[in-house]
């Protein structure tokens, strides 16, 4: 088996862009968390011109709510959850800025459509095994939403984090193949 | 008439909730070891992190997912029990909070499916009594997670739609959960009595060993076959491709009336969270 590419976030163009689908990653650097209802509350902040809570370039969002972390440990088991219950919001982050996204599943056409069109990517990380992802998150910090238990957003440090290249920048999907 | 204490109660459902979040069945987890060596592409490697992450959470005591689900709650009582302290209910309730509290596992239950506000404690349970002759207490706790739970589906099938209207909605199914409901999964299907009991024979489905056949010849087959007509999908491990898509096909069913085919199918993802006692 070939050498498994590690990237570093910020993600920019030239990583985004020299990435294909199907292929493995081990991703280290900056994670932002945000599922169900912190895309619920970032459109409406959208939609008001507020400020977002982080900032887009370069950055993951990574749809997760971790489980609580035991005595000891940074993070509780961590992983990834359907991506496609933020479809409905994802053509507008990605409109905003918002290039790189990762979750599990399938994604819906318009947010393909939505990564060809703005070079963007959607790496798929594997359900069901976190506490083994837990050994790649270095720290945790919740950054906005704290009310929103697991649901808040957290920007993780990660080191060497698996994932795998599902959509690519020029919106080729792995789940085609 | 035989007491049982509610506070024995909540602190074996505590136990249990616990136990089946951290550490998979020996039924899976053997399953998936015989499958590994056939697989030498993606699905392969996904199912060695499967079981290298099995192992982790089981000697770290940490959840096997971080979706530790909404605790669905099966109990068998003996109507020669007599429940004392307080109410059984709440003691289920109490049990959940208690394990989800001590055992670190996530909070994912919201009050009310609009306002969507976390109920901080993983409570309420969804609880189901079945009262049967004896002074038996038999309990089981599912902590079911969503990504499976949100690809089920429910249809009231017409009688001429046959066994192969049931099995071409069952692969349906499958094929469109693809890797949402976190594969290999485990599907239980419900056929026959009425709407709601098709649900929850289906979830019943879940519950059993692996391995296990249906009683029925008839039925059996049709779970052998479902299940092969499954794994040939190649949906594979975390939808990556491969041959094992589905570990088990359950199916329970029920008399139904003249005019109707209830059809219910349920997954289960790979952690396919249940365990048992008795008080
Ligand atoms: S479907 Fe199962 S394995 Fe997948 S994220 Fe949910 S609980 Fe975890």
């Amino acid at each position: 088996m070939n050498e498994i590419r590690e990237i570093t976030t910020p993600l920019t163009d030239e990583i985004i862009q020299s990435l294909s689908c199907g292929e493995m990653v081990y991703i280290t650097g900056k994670v932002y968390t945000a599922r169900d209802l912190a895309h619920g509350r970032i459109m409406v902040m959208l939609d008001a011109g507020e400020a977002m809570p982080f900032e887009f370039t370069g950055n993951i969002v990574f749809y997760a709510g971790p489980s609580p972390a035991p005595p000891g440990k940074c993070c509780g088991s961590i992983g990834p959850t359907t991506a496609g219950r933020m479809d409905l919001h994802s053509p507008t982050l990605i409109a905003h800025g918002l290039k790189a996204m990762m979750g599990k599943g399938l994604r819906a056409d318009p947010v393909r459509a939505a990564i060809r069109a703005h070079g963007g990517i959607y790496f798929a990380a594997i359900g069901g095994v976190a506490a083994l992802m837990s050994k790649s998150i270095k720290s945790v910090e919740i950054v906005a939403f704290e009310d929103l238990g697991t649901e808040a957003v957290r920007l993780l440090e990660v080191e060497k984090f698996p994932a795998i290249v599902a959509i690519d920048s020029r919106g080729c999907c792995i789940y085609d193949r | 008439m035989r007491e049982i204490f509610v506070s024995d109660i909540a602190a074996k459902v505590a136990e249990l909730c616990v136990r089946a979040c951290v550490e998979v069945s020996p039924e899976i987890r053997r399953l998936m070891q015989a499958a590994r060596p056939l697989d030498a592409g993606l699905g392969g490697q996904v199912l060695e992190k499967m079981l290298l992450n099995q192992e982790i959470a089981k000697s770290e005591r940490m959840p096997i997912c971080q979706d530790t689900g909404m605790v669905v709650v099966f109990v068998r009582i003996g109507q020669d029990v007599r429940i004392v302290g307080g109410s059984l209910d709440e003691a289920i309730t109490d049990g959940v909070r208690m394990g989800y509290d001590k055992g670190f596992l996530r909070k994912s239950v919201v009050e009310d499916p609009i306002r969507r506000v976390n109920t901080g404690d993983n409570a309420p349970a969804i609880i189901h009594y079945e009262i049967v002759p004896g002074d038996g207490f038999h309990i089981t706790v599912s902590p079911k997670g969503f990504g499976s739970e949100n690809m089920s589906r429910l249809v009231m099938l017409v009688p001429a739609d046959g066994i192969e209207g049931i099995k071409n909605f069952v692969l349906e199914t499958v094929i469109k959960a693809h890797s949402n409901a976190c594969p290999p999964i485990i599907v239980g299907v419900g056929i026959g009595g009425s709407f709601e009991l098709s649900a929850i024979m289906a979830k019943k489905a879940l519950l059993r060993k692996l391995g296990e056949a249906h009683p029925d010849p008839f039925w059996a087959e049709v779970e052998a076959e479902l299940l092969v007509k499954i794994n040939e999908t190649n949906i594979g491990p975390a939808g990556l491709g491969g041959r094992l898509t589905a570990m088990a096909v359950h199916i329970n069913t029920y008399a139904t009336h003249i005019a109707g085919l209830p059809l219910a199918v349920n997954l289960g993802c790979h952690v396919n969270r249940h365990e048992e006692g008795e008080l």
